[in-house]
């Protein structure tokens, strides 16, 4: 009975189905870690968390720099901004915008640094669906490489105050120039 | 000798407790011993966590009906102040409450001994309470609204800080209080050899639970000092990574909680035992273990912790914790398995599931609550924990998605299944409208896992948690998510109605059988359901204990289920950017 004392010798290996299924589950574990070293160096997809300490102050001065050096136009008052294909690119999560809009090239990687001057925010990019924690203090590096081309929205899915859910931005990708 | 009781077999004990004269009394359905003092404060805490459950109720009712498009309920400011009330009602409020009532009541009454100290428990009571109290002011107030993660910098109202750290420190004499217990029974000698598997586990609850409480403190107090201007700044990462060793491993709590309280309830309605003690508490064992760091779980996408980390702490190189789950998730099945088939129940693979005390709601609620927490949570839970993986999950809504599942669905539901046995036993009431309570397990359990389906496919379509339009209507750039995920946030919606009427049913059936029930005492309890003989004759291979081609079956689908979904997600990942 679970609920009384089990006899003297309780110490016992396991046996018949039990040790079987343990068995499996073992297996079955041992598969799942080993997918996530696999992916690190197989797969394409990963979250390094690379990351450098940077002051709310110096990050809003490097973004203003590149948006005036690589500003290529305007959307609703918002700079676009072009990276150089294997460029550095910036992003600033602050309430309750992402600054600049992004252009990038499909099959071209970037190093898109992403911080935030107030609060917490999550990059969200949709419809792709891919996530990333941007924390104030940190500038986020994410080398990316985009597979496909059009419009994108990057969406905020970390509670940053009342205007949380106004807070989108954009990254346009065009196909590879010829 | 055993005696035969209302829903199980249970042998008379044999030690002489160590209670004081007139502070113990036979229970009359169990025969267990109800230390007075210990009873006075399960029923304290049950009563308190009900409350709680009631006002996280409210709030779930009000956050589905936001969360549903088609309805859209709250305004901005409510819903995320309602979102907060609800976190920390429920997941904090409620679930601590129940589970200090459960140490108590099984480092008492199964080990045959009188409470620690009743002063320590008004302590504990008192200070969880007023410290609840003081929450719930705070946000209603509407000076807090930071969720229940209060992420840093968001600032809150430093009577939040105050109030969450006396619920911890009022939850940490109630462990000590368990642990004096566990000390004095020995002391005494109450018992004889090895605690209860009950008892073991429920231990394994109380030594994550003090890690994890020391961890809130760790991220409580700085907060706390911050909010009052004593310190200049609290680091968002170093936050975050102390937080979730406490979010986390509180859910580590529940679920060795959870997982004792199956047990149980196996042992209360079948009289099933384990088939083997080594196998049960070595699993409880890995999940003291191979839990501790687990708060990396909620860091798998955040900057400045590396990858070799995040692997490393997501799985400890072999998911020794999950393996803890996936041991659980066979033997309670199969131990139920091997006590139906003993009492003659062998009819085809299904014969002993399709025989058990259906019409006993502790069994039905613990049933689901294994099959939600297994196939619902357990799936998700290893999927959306694996580094690469949770790139896709993230801060949506796959993440309520999973714990809805896991602490509403499977602790929650469990710790109602519970109750079942509690009010009868140690209120000495009994249920009124007995067919609702029969009910009442199936309409919950099926609501919300309605309500996590919706959920989690609307978050593989990339629809945030915590947010409240997802129509983005005034956003700068207008955005939104494909018609699928309006199909997944109305099932989501009608789910969680559906469940949030089983929550208010439990709570109104609880209500009305402590203040109005019919009394018992001297009469034990009325069964919820009449043992039958299930008069098959044995069949060679049957008296053998590890017979379970039943669970054996269950757990291959589970298994499969697992797989497909675990490689499908490993697809969908591949077809996203390339991201480093
Ligand atoms: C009738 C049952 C319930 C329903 C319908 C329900 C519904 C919801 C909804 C709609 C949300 C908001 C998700 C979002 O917008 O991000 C939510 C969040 C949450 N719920 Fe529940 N819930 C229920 C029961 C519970 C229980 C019993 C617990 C804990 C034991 C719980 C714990 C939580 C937590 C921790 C959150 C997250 C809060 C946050 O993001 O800060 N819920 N629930
Ligand atoms: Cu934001
Ligand atoms: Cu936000």
């Amino acid at each position: 009975m679970s609920i009384h004392s089990p006899p003297e010798d309780w110490f016992e290996a396991p046996s018949g189905a039990e040790r079987v299924w343990i068995g499996i589950a073992m297996i079955w574990c041992l598969v799942m870690f080993i997918a996530m070293p696999y992916w690190y160096f197989f797969g394409k997809q990963n979250s390094t968390g690379e990351a450098y300490r940077v002051t709310p102050a110096a990050f809003s001065a490097r973004v203003n720099t590149f948006v005036e050096s690589h500003k290529v136009g305007e959307v609703k008052g918002m700079p676009i901004a072009e990276p150089a294909p294997g460029g550095d690119a910036y992003l600033l999560a602050r309430m309750w915008q992402w600054y600049p809009v992004l252009k990038l090239r499909k099959g071209q990687t970037y190093r898109i640094h992403i911080s935030s001057t107030d609060l917490q925010h999550g990059f969200s990019l949709q419809p792709l669906n891919m996530n990333f924690q941007i924390l104030p203090g940190y500038d986020h590096v994410l080398t990316i490489t985009p597979t496909s081309a059009g419009e994108f929205s990057i969406v905020c899915n970390e509670f940053c105050g009342i205007g949380h859910h106004l807070m989108t931005g954009q990254i346009l990708v065009e196909e590879q120039a010829p | 000798m055993t005696t035969i009781t209302a829903d199980g077999v249970l042998p008379a004990r044999t030690p002489a407790g160590n209670h004081l004269a007139g502070a113990v009394r036979s229970c009359e359905t169990t025969g267990l011993p109800l230390c007075a003092v210990s009873s006075r404060f399960v029923r304290w805490h049950a009563v308190a966590a009900v409350v709680f459950l009631l006002i996280g109720g409210i709030g779930a009712i009000l956050l589905a009906l936001t969360r549903w498009p088609a309805v859209h309920l709250l305004n901005p400011p409510w819903y995320y102040r309602v979102l907060t009330l609800h976190g920390l009602n429920m997941l904090i409020f409620w679930i601590l409450n129940f589970e200090v009532a459960i140490l108590y009541f099984v480092g008492t009454t199964l080990l045959n001994s009188r409470l620690y100290s009743a002063a320590l428990a008004w302590a504990g009571f008192l200070l969880m309470i007023a410290g609840a109290i003081i929450v719930d002011i705070a946000i209603l107030s509407g000076t807090s609204d930071v969720l229940m993660t209060s992420y840093v910098p968001l600032l809150a109202h430093p009577a939040f800080y105050l109030g969450i750290i006396l619920v911890a420190v009022g939850c940490l004499l109630g462990v000590i209080n368990f642990f004096g217990t566990l000390y004095i029974a020995k002391r005494d000698g109450t018992y004889e050899g090895s605690v209860p598997l009950v008892v073991f586990g429920a231990t394994a609850a109380a030594i994550i639970a003090v890690v994890t409480l020391l961890h809130g403190a760790a991220a409580m107090i700085p907060a706390f000092l911050w909010s009052v201007g004593l310190m200049d700044g609290v680091d968002p990462s170093w936050y975050r990574s102390t937080w979730w060793g406490l979010g986390h491993m509180s859910q580590q709590v529940n679920v060795c909680a959870m997982v004792s309280v199956w047990y149980l309830i196996g042992t209360l309605s079948v009289g099933s035992k384990p088939l083997s003690e080594t196998v049960c508490r070595g699993a409880f064992l890995l999940y003291i273990l191979f839990i501790n760091v687990a708060s990396a779980h909620h860091l798998l996408t955040d900057p400045g912790v590396g990858a070799a980390w995040k692997i490393w702490n997501t799985s400890y190189a072999m998911y020794l914790a999950v393996l803890a789950s996936m041991v659980h998730g066979f033997t309670v099945p199969a131990s139920i398995e091997v006590a139906m088939r003993g009492k003659g129940f062998r009819r085809g693979l299904f014969g002993w599931l399709t025989a058990a005390p259906w019409k006993n709601p502790a069994f039905s609620g613990f049933f689901l609550s294994l099959v939600i927490f297994g196939f619902g949570g357990g799936i998700t839970g290893v999927v959306l924990g694996t580094q690469q993986i949770n790139i896709m999950a993230h801060n949506t809504l796959r993440i309520p998605g999973h714990f809805h599942v896991t602490v509403v669905g499977g602790t929650t539901l469990a710790f109602m299944a519970l109750t079942y046995y509690l009010v009868p036993l140690v209120f000495r009431r009994e249920f009124p409208a007995r067919v609702l309570c029969r009910l009442q397990p199936w309409i919950f359990g099926i609501g919300i896992t309605l309500f996590a389906i919706g959920m989690s496919f609307a978050g593989s379509y990339g629809v945030p948690r915590r947010h409240w339009d997802v129509e983005f209507s005034g956003a700068l750039f207008a955005t939104g998510f494909d018609s699928g995920a309006h199909v997944m946030l109305g099932l989501m919606g009608i789910g969680g109605v559906i469940a949030a009427t089983g929550l208010f049913l439990y709570i109104a059936l609880v209500v009305a059988a402590v203040f109005f029930g019919r009394s018992n005492a001297g009469a034990g309890m009325e069964p919820w359901h009449t043992e039958r003989s299930g008069g098959e004759v044995a069949r060679p291979g049957d008296e053998d204990e590890h017979h379970t081609p039943g669970t054996l079956v269950l757990t291959g689908i589970f298994l499969l289920s697992f797989v497909v979904y675990y490689f499908a997600n490993w697809k969908w990942l591949s077809d996203v950017w390339h991201v480093r």
